[in-house]
């Protein structure tokens, strides 16, 4: 049997049309909102549709018709899977208060894993700069820091940076998006099954471990805490957050203990990944803005005392938000989509 | 194995086929949307420059930062507003969408987007660019944590079938017997084979073209024998074209 192509097309032609302006009206909504009439009308028109591809592509495969069918059904079994995922709004403060901390609680034995390899790092660090002071040369990339301490801090206590006193905002702007591509990069080196993250983190701990040691050893202890504290507190959780983000996507690759296919532990995580990544970049626009205004100054201009304190209370703050904020409200959405039902090849 | 296309299987047992978009469209849409970068960070860069005069340092955060934020954000806004499609792609029309076909999640597009940064590795997009190639849906490193795949957008109006026949007289219409006779003997196959030989006869070589209508007529002549005197002055290809209207449309109003 061979259709007639064109009274094929005329019959079916409202039913089509019906199907792409409910879609479009579906698909420009941010959430969405059908009646249970709308939803079983929307069934019955995707369902006639799918006939009707089924008898054009054995009977008569007019290409560009297969294609608009196909085309058409696509967006509609992509609007049928999907209608649960949409069923609240993006809140910003739900975001920040419950759905933030909940996701880094919900995968805290990523960022224990972060923060155990960059202590490692760091006492690697600190170890070879102990044994061999040349090695700090080696280690630490920054020519600043390369310097003695103590002359370093006599010559920062004894004449300020005057440059900085006019680019704050842009040495401010400049550590935020630096800091940022760093996190960025922690999470997307993750996809090399989390190998790339924990060299990342790693090299991170060895240049704290030997910076630190090195002050340490030169008596400068007190310019030190006043110097990272302030922005260091939120600073390194931050990267720890977006290493967490990165190991998390590593063991979605790898799969460890789970059942659940490549493609089905990628997407569980997909909404953490982003929650992760978008949470560090936020504390990084924070520690950008305090160590261009704050960690910069020394004494006489800023006591360290003060600087001392306000990184403990930073710190403490921090520790509390991730561990108690959202603690009252529900769950992370864990929303679920009918991937398993689709099989693509 | 690697294909093309991009199959989804419906529970319903709909095949649904998309055609997957190689690694040298996608290479170009990335040449297109690093040109939109560079537009959108040097017209930012323009109107920042006159704060500059209020506030010069400023004016250079804010350059530092809105650079930063276009480089990062454009595509993931411009998928997320466009459906899967920043400039670049629109131009070569193409779309991002989900590898199982369900709806593209902003998550999704923000994970393509910043794992760019490893694809991009260590230049021009070579990692990007091998694992695309190697890929058998043409996947880069951000589109497979993210579970996504390109594909070539199609067209959303209902093609005009009328255009493909309008305008020529049919000498074998007026063979009604015979033509029902065609309808009989010609299986789907090769009446579909037909159709497209002549939907997309523009789009071949022109001694191909030739070729192929002249093989197809010679297939299509033993099925129903029209007169000689209604086929005079007809090429193989005006044969074939008035067989598929026979075939395709069986009544003319």
């Amino acid at each position: 049997m061979i259709v007639d192509l064109k009274k094929f097309i005329g019959r079916e032609r409202p039913t089509w049309e019906e199907l792409d302006e409910m879609l479009k009206r579906v698909e420009n909504q941010a959430v969405t909102y059908l009646s249970l009439d709308e939803i079983q009308r929307l069934h019955y028109l995707y369902e006639r549709t799918g006939a009707g591809l089924m008898k054009i592509s054995t009977f008569a495969a007019e290409p560009n018709l297969v294609r608009y069918l196909e085309s058409l059904l696509t967006r509609a079994y992509a609007e049928m899977q999907d209608v649960p995922s949409r069923t609240d709004t993006w809140s910003p403060r739900r975001w920040l208060f419950r759905t933030f901390p909940q996701t880094f609680r919900k995968h805290f034995r990523f960022f224990l894993a972060a923060l155990t390899l960059t202590v490692l790092g760091g006492l690697f660090g600190g170890g070879a700069v102990a044994f061999d002071p040349d090695a700090k040369a080696a280690i630490v990339p920054f020519p600043h820091l390369l310097e003695n301490p103590s002359e370093r801090v006599r010559e920062e206590e004894n004449k300020p940076n005057q440059m900085l006193a006019t680019a704050r905002g842009r040495f401010s702007a400049a550590l935020m998006t630096n800091n940022t591509q760093v996190s960025i990069l922690a999470l997307a080196l993750g996809v090399t099954w989390g190998i790339g993250t924990l060299i990342l983190l790693f090299y991170n701990g060895v240049i704290l471990g030997a910076v630190l040691f090195d002050y340490v050893r030169a008596g400068q202890s007190v310019f030190l805490m006043g110097w990272l504290l302030p922005h260091g507190v939120v600073e390194i959780p931050a990267i720890l957050i977006a290493g967490q983000a990165g190991l998390l996507l590593g063991q979605a690759l790898i799969g460890w203990n789970s059942k659940e296919s490549v493609n089905q532990r990628l997407r569980s995580v997909a909404g953490s990944l982003v929650t992760l990544i978008s949470g560090a970049a936020l504390l990084l626009v924070w520690a950008g803005l305090v160590e261009a205004f704050l960690s910069q100054y020394h004494e006489p201009i800023v006591p360290y005392q003060f600087k001392i304190v306000f990184g403990l209370i930073e710190l403490a703050t921090l520790l509390t938000f991730l561990v108690f904020a959202g603690r009252d409200g529900g769950p992370v959405g864990t929303r679920s989509r009918a991937s398993g039902r689709a099989r693509s090849c | 194995m690697r294909t093309n296309k991009l199959i989804i299987r419906t529970p319903e047992g709909i095949c649904l086929a998309q055609q997957l978009a190689g690694p040298v469209t996608r290479f170009l849409a990335v040449a297109i949307d690093l040109a939109g970068i560079c537009v959108i960070s040097g017209l930012l860069a323009q109107i920042l420059l006159l704060t500059a005069i209020v506030n010069p340092d400023l004016a250079l955060a804010a350059r530092t930062v809105c650079y930063f934020i276009v480089t990062v954000g454009y595509s993931i806004i411009l998928e997320w507003f466009w459906r899967g499609q920043t400039l670049g792609k629109r131009v070569l029309k193409i779309r991002v969408v989900d590898a199982e076909g369900l709806r593209l999640r902003p998550a999704q597009i923000v994970i393509r987007n910043l794992l760019r940064l490893v694809d991009l590795l260590p230049a021009f997009y070579a990692v990007g660019g091998i694992c695309s190639t190697l890929s058998p849906k043409f996947q880069r490193l951000g589109d497979f944590a993210a579970n996504t795949v390109v594909i070539y957008a199609v067209p959303e109006k209902i093609p005009d079938l009328e255009l493909l026949f309008s305008g020529t007289l049919n000498s074998l219409r007026s063979y009604s017997h015979l033509a029902a006779q065609l309808r009989k003997s010609i299986s789907p196959g090769e009446a579909r084979l037909a159709l497209e030989a002549v939907v997309r006869r523009d789009g071949l070589e022109a001694n191909s073209r030739l070729e192929l209508f002249r093989q197809l007529a010679d297939h299509l002549h033993p099925m129903a024998p029209f007169p000689e005197e209604s086929l005079a002055g007809l090429t193989d290809e005006q044969y074939v074209r008035n067989i598929v209207d026979l075939i395709y449309r069986p009544i003319v109003p």
